[in-house]
């Protein structure tokens, strides 16, 4: 039986890493990830894990530490948040192309200038070209759910890729809602051992990680991290599949609320997709054909499935809480419409919304706004301006 | 009549955010008391850090930048190459100076820059609700070492002051502590020869002020300046370790 609790979003990151018990957690405080590592280091205190947990100096090192102990062939896991992501940067990329499945815990904060603490996407969106797996998660729920997965899509031998779990900082990661969790026992049996092919000290195939390669393989090693990425879609499907079939909740590579007869529709990640259920149901009560479709996994971007769903409708908004300063639209629309060009998917009118940036607190009448806007489009067939930004002073 | 007590003029009149009984409040008034004194309040840039002084630039009477988590020595390297007239210091906690930023504070120190460096010790990261830092004393409780500090799991503090004094750059180097009237009347002196070094030229200059933390301690105001001495006094000697009889 499913256990029935109720925590934040940063405890339910954090009990999933008990449950999965990696060897080594290095991780370095953050708001507002640091719930997670510190209730993570009361479970190594309390003996419950038997995880080595480094109280590192700075992100950078967190990182470093983590593509150490995942070379070394064990399963490494930290958590962080904007500046504390930013730091980590450099590591990143090179825990990718090591092809390390180091797996992170990211909650969403706007990543500084200027000095902010709250919620936006500009941490994560940054790291978007990185090389990592990226799962998004509306609630407290979702994030545990794609904790509990990401071992196994990351550790897959076709992909071999560090996973990000994002959820929102403070609106998911501080809020108590309802959870079920799975039993200690089904996870770990879910989870299984990591056996990696290559580790160091293996005395029958000694290898070295992350050395130099220039022109003559370079090309070729990032060509394979490509064909990784491409495969831990499939590999994300089946490992979805099988959690559904332990516990009822199924997760594909996005969510779509209400959209088979919509006319219009918003795209939307993380915690704000909530918010636009519940204007979606308002408005269905009143006749209006909307729906929305939510990403949970923007790395690797499901370009097929998506433009297929997104072709049947009229008008769509694509909402992004990260903004790009390219004149041009927020990282989710310039990938979405791309997409949709290259798919020949021409049949919706798309516009875009930076909202949210800095916490800016999302109202259900500002996701009206949007509906609004879109249903309009849909009606008249024309878009009076593209880039757009919602619930800002101007 | 004569005046007895005024408040420093480096110090804007708006009442300080922090915990009751914490000593950063009292480290502020120490330094712009410092301002007043040497009368470089015109020419003085202050650096802020990230952890619970990061809005410092609020209360300090001059013109501050703000910079990422431990890069104050580095932004306020750049600040004095530009103008070499301006007085530049930094506020840093020991998160801030001994863990994120401890490359920049050693590489400040190693070229020499004329800056000074208010380094407040409080051995746990404030900010985010007193996680173990690098300055957090053996068998300390933290958040994140509920049971106290283990040598054997989180190795052991560091002590910046007798680090950074083996740098040929570093001429002034003195530990003090806020526990006290006479440890912060000696706290304030030591503070205002780490500025007059910059002023004289002389090179990076560096002043650790052990200080209290009782929101994060789980301490009351008094019980926390007690730690101070009984506690971290013992294992931070106080003291002068570099350029006592430096000229300035
Ligand atoms: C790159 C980065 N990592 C982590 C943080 C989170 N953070 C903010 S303040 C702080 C600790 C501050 O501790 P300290 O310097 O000792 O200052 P105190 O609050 O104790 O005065 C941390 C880890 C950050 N802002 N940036
Ligand atoms: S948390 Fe500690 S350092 Fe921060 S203001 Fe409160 S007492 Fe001072
Ligand atoms: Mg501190």
């Amino acid at each position: 039986m499913a256990i029935r609790e109720r925590m934040s979003g940063n405890e339910a990151m954090a009990v999933a890493m008990k449950q999965i018990n990696p060897d080594v957690v290095a991780a370095f405080p953050i708001t507002p990830s640091t719930e997670v590592p510190q209730y993570f280091s009361n479970f190594v205190a309390d003996g419950v894990v038997d995880t080595e947990f480094v109280a590192v100096e700075s992100e950078h090192s967190a990182m470093s530490a983590c593509v150490g102990a995942q070379a070394a062939g064990g399963r490494a896991m930290t958590a962080t948040s904007a500046n504390g992501l930013a730091l980590m940067w450099e590591i990143l990329y090179i825990a990718a192309c090591s092809r390390l499945p180091i797996v992170m815990a990211c909650v969403n904060r706007t990543l500084s200038g200027p000095l902010n603490i709250h919620n936006d996407h500009s941490d994560s969106m940054g790291a978007r070209d990185s090389g990592w797996v990226q799962l998004y998660s509306e609630n407290n729920q979702e994030a545990y759910d794609n904790m509990l997965m990401a071992n196994r899509i990351g550790e897959h031998p076709d992909v071999m890729l560090p996973v990000m779990v994002c959820q929102d900082g403070f609106i998911t990661s501080h809020a108590i809602e309802n959870i079920e969790l799975v039993e200690d026992d089904k996870v770990k049996a879910f989870v299984g051992e990591y056996n990696p092919k290559d580790y160091l000290l293996n005395k029958a195939n000694p290898i070295s990680v992350g050395p130099l390669d220039l022109q003559a393989h370079c090309f070729e090693h990032k060509r394979q991290q490509a064909e990784a990425m491409k495969n831990a879609k499939k590999v994300i499907l089946e490992v979805s599949e099988e959690f559904a079939k332990m516990t009822g909740r199924k997760y594909g590579l996005f969510e779509e609320y209400k959209t088979e007869d919509a006319e219009v529709a918003v795209v939307i990640l993380n915690s704000t997709a909530g918010t636009a259920k519940y204007v979606i149901d308002q408005y269905r009560a009143e006749g209006k054909k909307i729906g929305l479709i939510k990403p949970r996994v923007f790395r690797p971007f499901p370009v097929d499935e998506l433009t297929a769903a997104l072709s049947k409708f009229k008008a769509v908004a694509v909402m992004d809480k990260a903004d790009s300063f390219n004149d041009a639209g927020g990282p989710l629309f310039t990938e979405v419409t791309s997409a949709m060009f290259a798919k020949g998917v021409f049949g919706p009118k798309v516009i875009n919304y930076i909202y949210g940036l800095g916490g800016r607190d999302v109202r259900s009448t500002d996701i009206e706004v949007v509906f609004n806007e879109l249903l309009k489009i849909a009606e008249t067939g024309t878009v009076e301006s593209v880039y757009n930004y919602l619930g800002v002073r101007e | 009549m004569a005046t007895v007590f005024k408040r420093p003029h480096a110090l804007i009149d708006v009442p300080l955010h922090y915990c009751p009984g914490c000593t950063h409040g009292i480290v502020h008034r120490l330094i712009a008391e410092v301002i007043d004194e040497l009368g470089i309040e015109g020419k003085t840039v202050g650096i802020s850090p990230v952890g619970c002084t990061y809005n410092n630039y609020d209360y300090f009477n001059c013109d501050m930048v703000q910079a990422a988590h431990g890069r104050a020595p580095a932004v306020g390297t750049g600040v004095k190459r530009v103008n070499p007239d301006n007085i530049v210091f930094t506020y840093q906690g020991d998160g801030d100076l001994a863990a994120i930023g401890t490359a920049e504070i050693v590489h400040a120190a190693t070229r020499g820059e004329n800056i000074t460096t208010i380094f407040v010790n409080n051995a746990i990261y404030g900010m985010t609700s007193g996680q173990m830092a690098p300055t957090t004393l053996m068998n300390q409780v933290t958040t994140t070492s509920p049971y106290g500090r283990k040598p054997e799991i989180h190795g052991f503090p560091i002590k910046v002051c007798e680090m950074l004094s083996t740098l040929d750059g570093a001429v002034f180097v003195e530990r003090v502590s806020t526990h006290d009237i006479k440890n912060i009347m000696s706290a304030k002196k030591a503070i205002k020869k780490a500025f007059q070094v910059q002023m004289a030229n002389k090179g990076f200059a560096i002043v650790e002020v052990l200080s209290a933390c009782p929101t994060n301690w789980g301490l009351n105001p008094l019980e926390a300046l007690k730690w101070i001495q009984d506690n971290m006094v013992p294992f931070y000697p106080l003291g002068n370790f570099k350029g006592k009889d430096l000229e300035v």
